[in-house]
């Protein structure tokens, strides 16, 4: 503790702190919104504190949870909330290189890798050294890990406790991806992804089971075949 | 797979969702760990990784899509549209998400009330 506070007098170490603790305070309001909308599609409170806990990769757990509270099956809930959570993956990949440096032994690495999401990433690689890389992404990853748990826990005692439906909550799904979804419309192949996904879950609702659009939804990905 | 699965996966009980969490937690954990155990740092082709880059935008949009035009399986237009286009405008303003999220909500509860 004393020299991780010994290293605040860096002001570019401080830079990076304030930077992932002020993610960490964004991210906890997001999780806020996980656990209310978590709940009022009908896990327990422990259930979507372990999805936090346990799966930690926002997108995914709000996609599983949607997916359960509309009434799809646990196994379509599944393949959405997977297939979101196949671009960690990418992340992982990315990180490779200085993964050594910034985690070392196999053991640290393995518990490592359950930080290893979009704010980490994104965060750790934006350093030069490999020192600083190695700060950012401990700071962002324990930052993140903590708000998001706290929020969700939070959110989920107060969905538990209000009708979701009489307060309009029920939008709290589609208001959080719309958020999400907004960096991804920044590229062209980025909209025509988002489109086509769009257009191809509607079209299929009506004659497939509820959940199973969302995954034919991810054909759409395939606007990435060509190249721009 | 056994039975008692397929029909635990297709047929979902409240306290059988842990099932999915364990699954879930299992399948994302495995992703977020390749990279960093598998070291060597060998590079994806540029067409998969510009593919993998692309899974959030279509299928955030399908949920967008799926959670605010369907009920079960119909589509339906209802209170949820006017919560759905207070949102777009305020993300689109760059409001934050609890912002967001409290006015797409209050919109949806005033039409629905009326």
């Amino acid at each position: 503790m004393k020299r991780f506070f010994a290293l605040l007098t860096d002001p570019v170490v401080r830079r990076v702190v304030v930077a992932s603790l002020t993610l960490g305070g964004a991210v906890g309001v997001f999780a806020l919104s996980f656990g209310v909308a978590s709940v009022s599609a009908g896990a327990s409170v422990w259930q979507t504190c372990a999805l936090s806990f346990f799966v930690f990769t926002g997108a995914s757990q709000f996609s599983a949870m949607s997916v359960v509270g509309a009434g799809g099956s646990l196994a379509a809930a599944f393949g959405g909330a997977a297939l979101l959570a196949a671009r960690n993956f990418v992340y992982g990949l990315a990180l490779s290189s200085s993964a050594k440096k910034m985690a070392g032994s196999l053991p640290r690495r393995l518990f490592a890798a359950h930080f290893v999401i979009d704010e980490t990433t994104a965060l750790a690689l934006a350093q030069e050294s490999p020192r600083l890389r190695k700060i950012a992404f401990w700071t962002t990853g324990i930052s993140l890990f903590t708000f998001w748990n706290l929020g969700t826990l939070i959110g989920a005692l107060a969905g538990n406790a209000i009708d979701p439906q009489k307060f309009g909550l029920d939008i709290a799904f589609p208001a959080a991806f719309i958020v999400m979804l907004l960096p991804h419309l920044r590229t062209k192949l980025g909209r025509q992804a988002a489109a086509l996904g769009g257009v191809l879950c509607l079209i299929s609702i009506s004659f497939l089971p509820i959940g199973i659009p969302i995954l034919i939804a991810a054909c759409a990905v395939l606007v990435g075949l060509r190249n721009d | 797979m056994p039975y008692w699965l397929v029909y635990e996966m297709t047929n979902p009980q409240p306290q059988h969702l842990w099932l999915m969490i364990v699954a879930l937690a299992a399948t994302a954990y495995l992703f977020k760990m390749f990279g960093l155990i598998v070291v060597g740092s060998r590079q994806l082709p540029k067409v998969f990784d510009r593919c993998l880059g692309l899974i959030p935008a279509a299928l955030l949009a399908a949920l967008v899509a799926k959670d605010t035009f369907s009920f079960g399986q119909t589509l339906v237009i209802d209170a949820r549209v006017a919560g759905f286009t207070v949102a777009v405008i305020a993300a689109w303003r760059r409001a934050p998400l609890i912002v967001v999220v409290v006015l797409a909500a209050g919109a949806t509860a005033v039409v629905r009330a009326l």
